[in-house]
């Protein structure tokens, strides 16, 4: 699933019923999310070939100010902890301080990502102030090579001086936060040293196939053998942060910290610029958008009574899994994962450590990305402005 | 009262008196409820009705003891629960109340 790092294995023996009774209570779903993500705008300075939104224009239905406060004292009401801010570059909306600053004097803290653009000496000295904000920088390479052939050229320079900015300004534990691929997955050391040394929080995600990720996929995505790498280096390091979202790797032993469950719809949830809801964070597709929070009733009434909440809090079929013995370890894996390489929901997770993804992979059509938001064509290795025309590349 | 038997921890002293970080929000859940620390930004479950009560009537009590007796929770259960104290003292979620909060 995805964003949830905190519950770490520790925290989940809090009372005499098994830990498997809690992800059965977390897959019926609680009456407000656990976290929730929302992605304040599409605008980016950047198009990484990657973006899970594929961002890179602002649309121009983004929800306002007075809008975006509405959500903020709904989300207060509904006592939610704690929302992740992302975008696009979410430090480009003008009214992006205010908004966090809202959400704070609400009780709803805030952690948000950002390529680092927006990170001066003084906003950096401002956030180290505040406690309940928190900073989750992007990188996708330990050094600037491997960074900018996914997120473009300079992007490793930005992100580096932001985190030198947060540093001077005495911000601890702000997070590093890595996407795993093919190419960056052998650096793991060298992101835990990079860490070590900003005393930054590093956090590892997973790699999906959404948005420009769908077109990336075949180049970035780990090998089998990097996951099973990949896995034994988290098995080792559980302060290592990683949003849940490896859990498809458990079924190769021991599990990884955290719930270990698809979340989506039942414990987070995605709000995009427009005010969408969907279940997922990584799937902004037309299958799992839930409503508005423009609708009436707000989020509150998407969260606690759409037809397609509704419908993934009930029990859901193992269907091909259910036969592999493995089933309870990994839950059959990512549904964005599985939904954008074609795969059924019910069907296994395409990089199943037990191989079964590929032949499922093989026999079905891929969905289509149905959101595009990028400003030129994107594709890998890019310098930035090379694309060719707006959106010409996706299908 | 056989089976009550408290355990020796290095961080937690059940014959002191303890509340709830003040910096800490519990939310029911249909399970017992979620506590949310806003300073370490660490998520904890409280899996049973009874802790959340006992956990909420800490600060009136002389000690965690005294807050059992009161809450008159099963003896049986008493390990188990102090084990869920200890580990959110360890956390932060519970300070002495001797000691002051940063």
């Amino acid at each position: 699933m995805t964003l949830i790092d905190e519950p770490r294995p520790e925290n989940l023996v809090l009372s005499p019923v098994k830990k498997s009774g809690l992800a059965n209570q977390m897959k019926v779903g609680l009456d407000a999310p656990i976290c929730l993500t929302w992605e304040l705008t599409y605008a980016c300075n950047l198009q990484c070939v990657h973006c899970l939104s594929s961002s890179g224009r602002r649309d121009p239905r983004e929800l306002t100010t007075e809008e975006c406060e509405a959500v903020i004292d709904e989300l207060q009401r509904m006592q939610v902890f704690y929302i992740n801010i992302g975008g696009g570059e979410p430090t480009i909306r003008k009214d992006f301080w205010h908004l966090v600053q809202y959400a704070v004097d609400h009780g709803v803290g805030v952690k948000f990502s950002t390529n680092g653009s927006g990170i001066d000496a003084a906003v950096a000295k401002r956030l180290a102030k505040s406690d309940y904000v928190d900073v989750q920088i992007s990188i996708d390479g330990a050094d600037a090579e491997t960074n900018d052939h996914v997120r473009g050229e300079g992007s490793f320079a930005t992100a580096v001086e932001a985190m030198e900015h947060l540093d001077a300004a005495g911000f601890e534990g702000f997070k590093i936060s890595v996407v795993m691929t093919r190419h960056n997955i052998a650096q793991v050391d060298e992101f835990e040293a990079m860490a070590d040394r900003y005393g930054a929080q590093l956090r590892l995600t997973r790699f999906r196939p959404s948005g420009r990720g769908a077109d990336s996929w075949e180049e970035l995505h780990p090998t089998d053998q990097q996951q099973r790498d990949l896995y034994r280096w988290l098995i080792d390091r559980p302060d290592v942060l990683t949003g849940d979202s490896f859990f498809h790797l458990s079924a190769l032993g021991e599990a990884l910290p955290g719930l270990n469950l698809c979340g989506a719809g039942r414990v987070v949830c995605l709000i995009d610029p427009v005010g969408d809801v969907y279940a997922c964070p990584f799937v902004l597709h037309d299958e799992f958008l839930a409503g508005s929070v423009r609708d009436e009733g707000g989020f509150e009434t998407v969260w606690q009574q759409s037809d397609l909440f509704t419908e993934l809090r009930e029990p859901q079929s193992a269907g091909a899994c259910a036969s592999c013995g493995h089933f309870d370890a990994c839950q059959g894996g990512c549904m964005a994962a599985k939904f954008f390489t074609g795969i059924p929901v019910d069907g296994p997770d395409p990089e199943c450590v037990l191989g079964h993804g590929e032949a499922a992979m093989d026999s079905v059509a891929r969905a289509s990305v149905s959101k595009d938001h990028s400003r030129t064509a994107v594709t890998i290795g890019r310098k930035p402005g090379a694309g060719v025309r707006s959106g010409a590349a996706i299908g | 009262m056989a089976c009550a038997a408290f355990t020796e921890s290095l961080t937690f002293d059940s014959a002191v008196a303890y509340r709830l970080h003040e910096r800490v929000a519990l939310r029911p859940e249909p399970f017992g409820a979620l506590a949310y620390h806003y300073g370490n930004r660490r998520l904890n479950f409280l899996r049973a009705p009874e802790l959340v009560k006992l956990v909420k009537s800490l600060d009136g009590h002389e000690s965690v003891r005294a807050a059992f007796d009161a809450a008159e929770i099963d003896p049986c259960r008493w390990p188990s629960f102090e084990k869920a104290l200890a580990s959110l003292a360890a956390s932060d979620f519970l300070v002495a109340e001797e000691s002051t909060a940063s």
